[in-house]
């Protein structure tokens, strides 16, 4: 890891899908999971002649997006054609955007333990996905050793969003949570799943490290292909791990863009080009500039949700910073806003019990949801356990969960444990000359005959008292 | 009994309203007329067996898509590709009723000035089978002329409708840059490209003008279009028309073509114009040299998508790299492959700004100039084309001596501005065009003045060796 005297430089490139019913620049259905090539047509197969013609729900939603950024939005952006030729780009070109971005600098504060991290944004602008390429009958889908290489089009032509930050992060932790918070505004928008999984989110990284109180910047390396935030941290860190080694070694770290592998955790360098990319931008003169009203604008302004930022440093006071983070950036925070109760116990249940039961928070009746956590200690927990797994169920009530009392009478256990203990001796034997860890095994037998129904405080009391009797 | 050679669309039509024609007879009788005469003038790429209609007859250039039917762009790269999509244009002409005859020759992608870079062979001017038609629609403006097709649709870059009508003795008009789709149109330089029509008469024009142009949905550089009239006035009064001193006194204009050309200006003035001279200096001096920075540069970009992956020539080789290199080298002629160097070159990584960058800085200069010629005059006047038409293989091997034949075309179409060929007399017994430019929108006015010299003129369109 970092030493004391190395600090890390760290950019990011993300990549957005966006939502739209409509490919960016025709009228085919983005649909790309469905049978290949399905969803295609003359424009995003480049057929001759054919025209391409700008999305405006795209560009509404990269507005929206730029203001959550704290973008400049252009008045008046243009689309570029960026030059290559490769099978899964039809046109031999893909349009993008290049010198007049619809979103120009921007700022994106990251709340941390101590301050905020203010992540400058360079830009984000509006451009095509290409289609996906399929390789046949080599391993794993790549393309070394593939018989032949299919083309599906269903995907070419889906409207991307791509943000590019200022080197401005100094830890993988600090990316790790911008791409948190970052992934939940775009949520919250409504513009993009923002799935890593599913390759609507895609992030790239740009990683440097120089000696601390340097100025400039040292030349850096691009890490690819991590397809999780967890994956992109544990890249960030092995990528500044092995530039510190390099610079400490006396060498010289080179521009070098790098596959992450998840399985081995290893970063394999791809192989160097003989020639830099050349893709002759022009500005695409098939399409006019793109020119937001003001009336665009100003609406999306106004109905830009509170950043989640903002909302973590609201909740800071009442939970801690942790606990604040965790339900912003799993989007557990509204909820919690709307379930009344001990604040703590709250925050702990929608971060735990909830979150391990993958329960929508969106779909769940904050007041019932309540009642149910006040009486938590109350209901035997497997019926807790339930309940909480199906409060996001429609019509979801609290009560018949809440009449299933634990029981806690003595009168009922006493007797229960007895005969247990009794039809156990051996157990009951090794408990008492030091095998505590037995105790649990009791527990499991009593929850057994009550059907889970026994209060567990009261039960393990029970057993104590009677095991060192 | 039919004369294709003198009939004009518009008569066409009222033959067919009136009933004293079937569309059935009108359309044998441009069926053998192309027997007759295309072997010769070889007009023609493909053609369709039977009509697909009721109406008047028409021919599309070949880089106009068509579906269903074979569109190469006179290219082997595009040979056996059948569109599944008609063109925006190709549709409003089949929604007007207008029947498609086949598909005319064309340069490769439009990029030529007498069809000799077609891939399948030149045609032939009918005034002069041993000359050139112009181009790069010159199967167009040849069908025309020969009486093949009562009218036909071209695309015009940065000549390619106005220079081919003048070297064939017929009307030919380069819309303003968005009033017509480019919607299924073959793209060469998008940002120049037009479609337009190449007829018998500047009222012909006018109809086909108003049955394509609008405002199209999937062409965002189209515009709303001013209600299209349809000429009546004789007479000139009240026009004022500008003759750029530059355009005359250019180097290279035929003497015949000169006279030609000041003989109809006196006769403009006869019917009650204004003349006068002005000044467009920057655009001659510049105008083609930017034009061949532009055109080729948007070339290389359109036509980058001929890789053989998705439809049209695919070369037989394993790995893609080499599939689209052998597809490309095979595929596309000289001039293309001469073109798409040049306009990769202009846009590449340290070369931008000094050639694509600075050549559309002169364009908006260009248009500067025109506008500023435009406060005094309605529509400015010139010769089309430098010289009538030449003999085939005389500037084949001389690119830029091709290239110069554009020379007068080329500055108002850099401005995006329309351009109308009227034939306006013979030199050497060849035919002669007058080019009138209007500003933006201003086709009414173009054609109005059009048709007064037209009526005054009294150019007999049918070549001499036909009649």
């Amino acid at each position: 890891m970092a030493g004391l005297s190395w600090e890390p430089v760290i950019g990011l490139e993300i990549h957005v899908q966006l939502k739209t019913r409509t490919k960016m620049f025709c009228a085919c259905e983005v649909a790309y999971f469905d049978t290949p090539n399905s969803h295609t047509c003359p424009v995003c197969l480049a057929h001759p002649g054919a025209l391409p013609v700008a999305n405006a729900k795209a560009i509404e939603y990269t507005v929206k997006l730029g203001l959550a950024l704290g973008c400049e939005i252009a008045p008046r952006a243009l689309f570029h054609r960026k030059n290559y030729f490769y099978p899964d780009l039809p046109k031999g070109y893909q349009i993008s955007q290049y010198d007049v971005p619809l979103c120009g600098k921007g700022a994106f504060t990251v709340p941390e333990p101590e301050g905020d991290r203010v992540v400058g944004i360079t830009r984000a602008h509006l451009e095509e996905d290409a289609a996906k390429n399929v390789h046949v009958g080599g391993t794993g889908g790549r393309i070394g050793g593939a018989a032949h290489t299919n083309v599906d089009f269903n995907r070419g032509g889906t409207p991307l969003v791509e943000i590019v930050t200022e080197p401005d992060l100094r830890s993988s932790d600090e990316a790790k949570r911008f791409l948190q918070l970052l992934r939940r505004t775009i949520v919250e928008l409504g513009i993009s799943d923002a799935e890593m999984e599913k390759g609507t989110l895609r992030v790239d990284a740009n990683v440097s490290v120089r000696e601390r109180g340097e100025t400039g910047y040292r030349t850096r390396a691009e890490l690819k292909n991590m397809n999780s935030f967890n994956f992109i941290a544990r890249g960030i860190d092995a990528e500044i791990e092995r530039q510190i080694g390099v610079w400490e070694g006396g060498g010289e770290v080179v521009q070098q863009t790098f596959d992450f592998d998840a399985a081995t955790g290893k970063l394999t360098p791809r192989r160097a080009k003989e020639e830099a990319d050349d893709y002759r931008y022009f500005p695409e003169p098939d399409l006019v500039p793109v020119e937001p009203s003001a009336e665009l604008v100003e609406r999306a302004r106004a109905e830009l949700p509170e950043l989640p930022g903002t909302r973590v440093r609201r909740l800071e006071p009442e939970l801690g910073f942790d606990l604040a983070e965790g339900l912003v950036a799993s989007g557990r925070d509204r909820l919690f806003a709307r379930t009344p109760g001990d604040r703590r116990a709250v925050a702990n249940v929608l971060m735990n019990e909830l979150a391990g039961a993958g329960v929508d928070p969106d779909a769940v009746d904050g007041d019932e949801l309540g009642k149910l956590i006040e009486a938590r200690n109350r209901v035997p927990r497997p019926v807790f356990a339930d309940a909480i797994a199906r409060s996001g169920d429609e019509g979801f009530s609290a009560d018949p969960f809440l009449a299933e009392e634990a029981t806690s009478d003595v009168a009922e256990l006493g007797p229960l444990i007895d005969e247990i203990l009794a039809a156990n001796a051996g157990q009951v034997a090794a408990y008492r000359s030091g095998k505590e860890g037995l105790l649990g095994f009791f527990v499991g037998q009593v929850m057994k005959r009550t059907d889970g129904k026994a209060d567990p405080r009261v039960v393990n009391e029970l057993l104590r008292a009677k095991l060192s009797a | 009994m039919i004369d294709t050679l003198r009939l004009t669309a518009e008569e066409a039509l009222g033959l067919l309203e009136r009933r004293e024609v079937s569309a059935r007879e009108l359309w044998d009788a441009y069926r053998a007329a192309i027997d007759e005469r295309d072997g010769e003038l070889h007009c023609f790429l493909s053609l369709v067996d039977e009509p697909a209609g009721e109406g008047v007859p028409i021919a599309l250039k070949d880089v106009i898509g068509t579906k269903g039917i074979e569109t190469t762009a006179g290219s082997k790269i595009l040979k056996g590709y059948v569109p599944l999509y008609d063109s925006t244009v190709a549709r409003r002409c089949k929604e007007a009723g207008l029947v498609t005859l086949g598909k005319t020759n064309t340069d490769e992608f439009a990029m030529g000035s007498s069809t000799e870079n077609s891939a399948f062979g030149p045609s032939r001017n009918p005034w002069d089978p041993t000359r050139v038609p112009g181009g790069s629609g010159g199967g167009s403006a040849a069908a025309v002329a020969g009486g093949l097709a009562p009218w036909a649709l071209g695309s015009d870059t940065g000549g390619s409708i106005k220079q081919p009508a003048a070297l064939c003795g017929i009307v030919g008009l380069r819309p303003t840059y968005g009033t017509v789709s480019r919607y299924g149109i073959v793209a060469f330089a998008s940002s120049l490209d037009q479609v337009g029509p190449t007829t018998k008469t500047v009222r012909d024009c006018a109809l086909l003008y108003r049955t394509i142009a609008g405002r199209d949905p999937s062409d965002s550089t189209t515009a709303d279009v001013p209600e299209v009239e349809l000429p009546e006035r004789e007479d000139l009064r009240g026009v004022r028309i500008g003759v750029p001193k530059q355009m005359v006194e250019a180097e290279g204009i035929e003497s015949g073509v000169k006279d030609a050309f000041e003989r109809t200006i006196q006769l403009a003035r006869e019917l009650g114009a204004e003349v006068g001279e002005c000044e467009l200096p920057l655009s001659v001096e510049y105008g083609l040299p930017c034009y061949y920075l532009v055109a080729p540069a948007e070339a290389s970009s359109n036509l980058a998508r001929y890789d053989g992956v998705r439809y049209g020539l695919r070369a037989p080789e394993d790995a893609y790299h080499a599939m689209v290199m052998r597809t490309r080298d095979e595929g596309f002629g000289d001039e293309p492959k001469r073109r798409i160097m040049l306009g990769t070159y202009a846009l590449s990584a340290g070369y931008f700004e000094a050639y694509y960058g600075q050549a559309q800085k002169v364009r908006t200069v260009i248009r500067r100039e025109h506008a500023e010629a435009f406060e005094r005059f309605d529509v400015l006047a010139s010769p089309t084309s430098p010289t009538v038409a030449f003999e085939l293989g005389a500037k084949t091997q001389d690119p830029l001596a091709m290239y110069a034949n554009d020379l007068l075309t080329i500055p108002s179409c850099m401005a995006g501005l329309p351009g109308l060929n009227v034939p306006c007399g013979l030199s050497e017994g060849l035919p002669v065009g007058l080019q009138l430019i209007g500003p933006q929108f201003a086709e009414n006015a173009l054609f109005a003045a059009g048709h007064a010299l037209e009526r005054a003129l009294g150019f007999d369109r049918v070549p001499e060796r036909l009649r």
